[in-house]
């Protein structure tokens, strides 16, 4: 449904920029060189065959384990849908970050709505978007130590919310 | 009686609106300082635990942080651990007041990974239709009648009210419960629907037209409501685009989108609706948007009801559906199928979807992963009401404390879905 998508991408990106695309259950996705995310981004957003103007959600997912193995395999993935008004298309973009270096550009110059999807993505699993105008907590406390959504934090742990020394104010 | 008539009908407007004439309110050197203001998370006017730490320079706003969070239950996390259809009541406890619509949503995008979309029973798609389009209207009744209480129309949220029970109370017969519907299974629907379903909402929707009617003929020529609507709060097709603003409040700002018309899923190509736009972005746009689409809704459930089929309601593969009762108990095979399915969960193969569909405030969009273990990877939701309320950090610059409430109350946030 969207193959333009991919087809404009696949002419315009020729240095490798593009890792791997196709479709999946009528999906079409592609992952991205991370230092390509944000011209990527911009391409589609400004591109009058794919006019991707709507930003439509970010988040992550953590692989562990899910590689088998493979310690180059890189932990998260940054996770992208955008839309098009105009021609009704939409496409899923990959970046893959590695845990060591959890970080990728901000969309939040292109899209500012990206600004709260990316500190969600921040919260949850710990990816840092670089350049990022506010990036706070945003569903959880400020106290709040770890990032729940990670494959390696236990559902049963608890934090309870403790008050802040109110001399030092940390 | 026309003497009447004329000082009730909306004079041209000469009031104070909004902040383009704010100039005239405030003496040029009149000396202000910028005093921090907190609102919420525990305030009567936000209804959902949210908090907005305002800076505020005399009655105007100068800057706004929305802080959300405060409903976050770990949907995602929870859902982690459970099977495919242990995660139906999660999604309930999402957009509490349409529960029907997180389920549809939900049960499409498994079916979409699972690859049965077009498997599914036509009764099945007619129900999800029926009790989804009912849903709507308990969401917009809710928002409509709240966001009139909090301007002190206390009338209308009581008649809003009413008729959002009878719905409710038609849904427990459905389903057994208010709220907590649980109703969608991957493959279809529970139960069937009731005996006598079809004239009792038939007879509901009627009496809904005329509270309908009621609440326009309270507020749409008020003097008071209006005056707190119009051109409050205004958001532009352009933000309603680059922050992803879908649903009642992105047709508001003439963005005409709805997934049910741009991409039909279920059987919404069969019926004849209209969506309504609005042209300015304000709240009263956002308002009549509402109104217009639970006529709409009424016309497809007319339309829906006329149409829908008999036969199964559920998808026959055993691997999917759960076998029926009689077989449980009286062959060991059923027995064995039905443990098997509530201790195992349905085997969904491993692979990505992103799944979307119209939710009573837009484009609820459910990206599932599954590793092929019988647990999702990952079920992640794309909350509806979350761009809607980020973009508030723009919108409410530059208005009065008072705007808040109206403004905030037609986003309609509703924080078990923005907080998940």
């Amino acid at each position: 449904m969207a193959q333009i998508v991919l087809d404009q991408l696949a002419a315009k990106f020729t240095g490798g920029e593009i890792l791997e695309s196709g479709t999946s259950h009528g999906d079409e996705w592609a992952r991205i060189r991370r230092d390509a995310w944000l011209a990527v981004g911009e391409f589609l957003r400004d591109d009058a065959a794919t006019k991707m103007e709507m930003f439509i959600d970010l988040t992550c997912v953590d692989r562990l384990g899910m590689h088998g193995g493979n310690p180059d395999a890189p932990r998260f993935d940054v996770v992208l849908h955008l839309y098009s008004v105009v021609h009704k298309h939409r496409v899923r973009l990959y970046c893959g970050v590695t845990e060591d270096d959890a970080s990728v550009d901000t969309l939040c110059g292109l899209w500012p709505g990206a600004n709260w999807f990316e500190r969600e993505a921040y919260d949850l699993y710990g990816v840092r978007f670089k350049g990022h105008p506010d990036l706070r907590r945003i569903l959880m406390y400020p106290e709040f130590v770890g990032h729940p959504l990670r494959k390696d934090y236990p559902k049963e742990k608890r934090q309870p919310l403790v008050r802040r020394n109110a001399a030092t104010r940390e | 009686m026309d003497d009447h008539d004329t000082t009730l009908a909306p004079a041209p407007r000469k009031v104070v609106l909004g902040f383009q004439d704010v100039e005239d309110l405030t003496a040029p050197d009149l000396p202000t300082e910028p005093v921090p203001l907190n609102m919420g998370p525990s305030h009567p006017a936000m209804h959902g635990t949210v908090r907005m730490v305002l800076e505020v320079e005399g009655e105007r706003i100068s800057s706004a942080d929305i802080q959300i969070g405060y409903l976050h239950r770990c949907f995602e996390k929870e859902s982690e651990s459970a099977t495919w259809t242990q995660v139906f009541p999660y999604t309930d406890r999402l957009n509490y007041i349409s529960p029907m619509l997180n389920n549809v949503g939900y049960a499409m995008a498994v079916e979409k990974l699972l690859d049965i979309t077009k498997e599914i029973p036509e009764r099945a798609q007619y129900i999800r239709v029926i009790v989804g389009e009912v849903s709507r209207i308990t969401d917009h009744l809710t928002c409509l009648g709240a966001s009139a209480m909090e301007l002190g129309a206390f009338t209308v949220f009581l008649y809003a009210l009413k008729a959002r029970e009878w719905l409710f109370e038609l849904l427990e017969e459905v389903c057994g419960a208010r709220l907590t519907s649980t109703y969608l299974r991957i493959g279809g629907v529970a139960y069937d629907l009731p005996p006598d379903f079809d004239a009792k909402l038939r007879g509901i929707l009627e009496r809904t037209q005329i509270v309908l009617s009621d609440i326009s003929k309270l507020l749409d020529r008020n003097r008071i409501f209006r005056d707190r609507m119009d051109g409050i709060g205004i958001i532009t097709r352009e933000d309603a685009i680059s922050y992803g603003i879908t649903g009642p409040v992105g047709r508001s700002t003439g963005l005409a989108y709805d997934v049910r018309k741009d991409h039909p899923y279920l059987v919404y190509d069969r019926f004849d609706f209209d969506v309504p736009i609005g042209s300015t972005g304000d709240n009263f746009d956002r308002y009549a948007v509402r109104v217009e689409e639970i006529h709409q809704s009424i016309r497809i459930l007319d339309q829906a009801l006329k149409q829908i089929p008999p036969g199964p309601f559920m998808h026959g593969d055993p691997r999917i559906a759960l076998p029926p009762k009689s077989e449980v108990y009286n062959s060991i095979e059923g027995m064995i199928a039905h443990f098997k399915n509530i201790m195992d969960g349905i085997h969904v193969p491993s692979g990505e979807v992103y799944s979307f569909t119209e939710a009573g405030n837009g484009e609820l969009g459910f990206y599932i992963v599954s590793d092929g273990t019988g647990r999702p990877w990952k079920c992640r939701v794309r909350p509806p009401c979350f761009p809607a309320t980020a973009v508030l950090t723009k919108v409410l610059p530059g208005l009065f404390i008072a705007d808040v409430v109206p403004t905030f109350g037609m986003i309609n946030m509703i924080g078990g879905e923005c907080d998940r």
